[in-house]
């Protein structure tokens, strides 16, 4: 009879104590990508102060990461929507692309309106094509009981493809001297900087748009019932909760959330659709949604450290010619350390009697 | 005649990669843990794979180096699926987005760089068949491997006792482990094999296919290779159909663009294996709905005694 480590699941998680896992956790990942660094032969510790300055240092540094926290914001919204009811939204990538290409229609076909209508038209434009982009696996699962990770990740790679060939194609800028992008759109199509800073009213939007899904959550039925159907599908069918028209309903405001990502996108940061506006928000949106536990709160706080860690890799690129992908590095870390800190929130250790 | 050699060679060629990883995407997915990891796995094993392979001058260990990367990130997706019973599904896209920057951060300096390559069969008097020669002339060794292990893993599957396993362990666990079957070692070897035919995948493309070092150059073949899984209903044999399918339609891209490429503008070329991973996971479900299409049962499902 020998001693060992048991496991066994605790029958309440973790509450005050996951805040400390959680830290915990955060800081395991930075140590990690700074031994990275160190491996590399740069200086670890300077980095790490760079990238915190380079995100949050400075005035202009906390606005560029506010505006990058915008459609990091509103796919990880929208991506947090689906997975209430377990449905695995991949596809934030490719329904933001989608929802740029909407709206870029619109501000290129009616460059005559006035904002307040060409705006709101925008708006429109891409909740419908974000929206019907989240559409496709949504009915494809219910009707073929096909993936929706595979069928939402395929669709990215097609999404990307189609707006290459929009802006290398038909949408082409005859006096962009070759570059791939669209023209420049009229000053009514372009979401207004707030005062005198370099912020828009996007954030407005975002802000909307998180009251929103907190109320939806907290007070309809629907919200209810997609929180239901998450955890019990079995329980929820036999409830009579009308499960496949809630799944269609999750991925339309998911994709439409993604959309306007990419209508901000478009009219307030770039000003015109171009392949750059693809640099993978909407699988940030995915580490952003598991971090902040779908809480509309906390996910408002995770967009703005990880677009702060977007801005800081920026920085370090320039100071210590790290490549931008490090970044990404950082994200994987910091997602599989917060799981590993998720086994010590729900287990507990004893010593016991193996048998 | 000319033409269909030209399709035929490089269906066959361009079907490695997909076989390879989805050949061990079945058997990780039999024992029950979803390895969603497997596009970063491939990258890696492609980026490990040239490195190696350049840095070394030797091919076999390029092919190594590639296989020991996908391990060691499957080592890693395993220690979370098994002993932390993480989220497999969150657990593998960390894995890729890890592996995805990983590759790209460790790449940059191999990028365009000239490393090694493995080269055609010496087919010999072989040659002269018609059809075959000329196709089998543009393959090589690894593709032959590749295709022998079909058949070695449909066998060891179906016929053999660690095969019996780790169905047992991918279909009910609790019932595997009361009869004495280790769930979780066989679960952590399962995986790794995964993550070696990845890496093995990833490398196929950096040492064959296309050799050298480009970021991000399998383009979604690790998810395709998932999908495949799907298509091939968990068996090898219907795995292999799927890559060639999928090396069909690579090789009527490089046809069209090489012949008329007005007939059929490139970008929709392009578009097209996406279209098909979607189009083939409807036509599974509409071609069967028996008790064989179903995936194992205890796919995704953490093993928990006690």
């Amino acid at each position: 009879m020998a001693i060992s480590l048991r496991i066994r699941k605790r029958q309440t998680p973790l509450k005050l104590q996951s805040g400390l896992v959680l830290a915990g956790a955060l800081v395991l990942s930075l140590a990690l990508s700074a031994l990275l660094l160190k491996l590399q032969g740069k200086p670890a510790g300077q980095a790490m102060l760079v990238i915190f300055q380079g995100a949050f240092g400075s005035l202009w540094a906390l606005e560029d990461s506010l505006i990058k926290a915008v459609p990091i914001f509103l796919c990880s919204l929208g991506v947090a929507v689906a997975f209430r009811l377990q449905i695995w939204n991949i596809g934030a990538e490719g329904q933001y692309a989608l929802g740029a290409v909407g709206a870029s229609w619109v501000a290129l076909s009616f460059p005559s309106l006035p904002w307040y209508l060409l705006q709101p038209l925008m708006l429109a434009a891409a909740s419908v094509t974000g929206g019907l982009w989240g559409l496709i696996p949504a009915v494809l699962k219910l009707r073929m009981r096909t993936n929706e990770i595979i069928v939402t990740l395929m669709l990215n790679y097609i999404a990307i493809l189609f707006l290459d060939y929009l802006v290398y194609g038909p949408w082409k800028d005859p006096r962009s001297f070759g570059f791939p992008m669209t023209r420049q759109f009229d000053t009514a199509a372009v979401v207004s900087k707030i005062g005198e800073s370099n912020l828009n009213w996007g954030i407005l939007v975002c802000v909307a748009a998180g009251v929103i899904f907190w109320i939806f959550f907290r007070f309809t039925r629907y919200g209810y019932e997609i929180k239901a159907g998450g955890e019990n599908i079995r329980a929820a069918r036999y409830a009579r909760i009308p499960y496949d028209y809630l799944v269609m309903l999750v991925m339309v405001l998911s994709g439409a959330l993604a959309g306007w990502a990419g209508f901000l996108e478009v009219s307030a940061t770039v000003n015109r659709l171009e392949p750059s506006i693809m640099v993978g928000y909407g699988y940030t949106a995915i580490v952003v949604a598991w971090l902040a536990r779908l809480n509309p709160l906390f996910i408002g706080v995770a967009s703005l450290l990880l677009a702060g860690l977007r801005v800081g890799v920026e920085q370090l690129q320039l100071d210590f010619q790290v490549p931008a992908a490090f970044g990404q590095i950082m994200e994987g870390l910091i997602l599989l350390t917060v799981l590993a800190g998720g086994f010590f929130v729900n287990y507990r250790f004893y010593l016991g009697k193996k048998d | 005649m000319d033409d269909l050699i030209f399709i035929l060679a490089i269906t066959l060629k361009s079907s490695i990669p997909v076989l390879l990883a989805s050949l061990g995407e079945i058997i990780t997915e039999r024992s029950g843990i979803l390895n969603l990891g497997v596009e970063g796995m491939m990258l890696v094993g492609a980026l490990a794979g040239f490195v190696v392979g350049q840095q070394s001058g030797s091919l076999l260990l390029g092919f190594g180096g590639a296989m020991a990367a996908g391990m060691l990130l499957a080592l890693v997706h395993a220690f979370f699926c098994i002993h932390l019973r993480a989220s497999q599904v969150i657990s593998g896209l960390a894995v890729t987005i890890l592996a995805t920057g990983l590759s790209s951060f460790l790449g940059r300096p191999f990028i365009g760089r000239v490393g090694i390559h493995l080269g055609s069969l010496p087919v010999g008097p072989l040659a002269e068949v018609p059809l075959v020669g000329p196709v089998l002339a543009q393959q090589n060794w690894l593709c032959l491997a590749a295709l022998a292990l079909v058949p070695l893993t449909a066998w060891a599957l179906a016929g053999s006792w660690p095969g019996l396993s780790i169905r047992a362990v991918g279909e009910d666990p609790e019932a595997a482990d009361a009869a004495g079957v280790p769930v979780a070692p066989i679960r952590y070897a399962c995986t790794l094999f995964g993550g070696l035919l990845a890496g093995l995948g990833g490398a196929y493309l950096s040492l064959v296919y296309t050799p050298g070092w480009k970021e991000g150059m399998t383009g979604g073949q690790g998810w395709i290779a998932i999908a495949m899984v799907i298509f091939a209903t968990w068996r090898p044999g219907r795995a292999l159909l799927g890559a060639l399918l999928f090396g069909g339609l690579t090789a009527l891209q490089f046809y069209f663009q090489a012949t008329g490429a007005e007939l059929v503008p490139a970008w929709i070329l392009r578009l097209l294996p996406y279209l098909l991973t979607v189009g083939i996971l409807f036509l599974v479900t509409v071609l069967k709905r028996t008790r064989f299409g179903a995936a194992p049962a205890a796919l995704g499902q953490p093993f928990f005694r006690g």
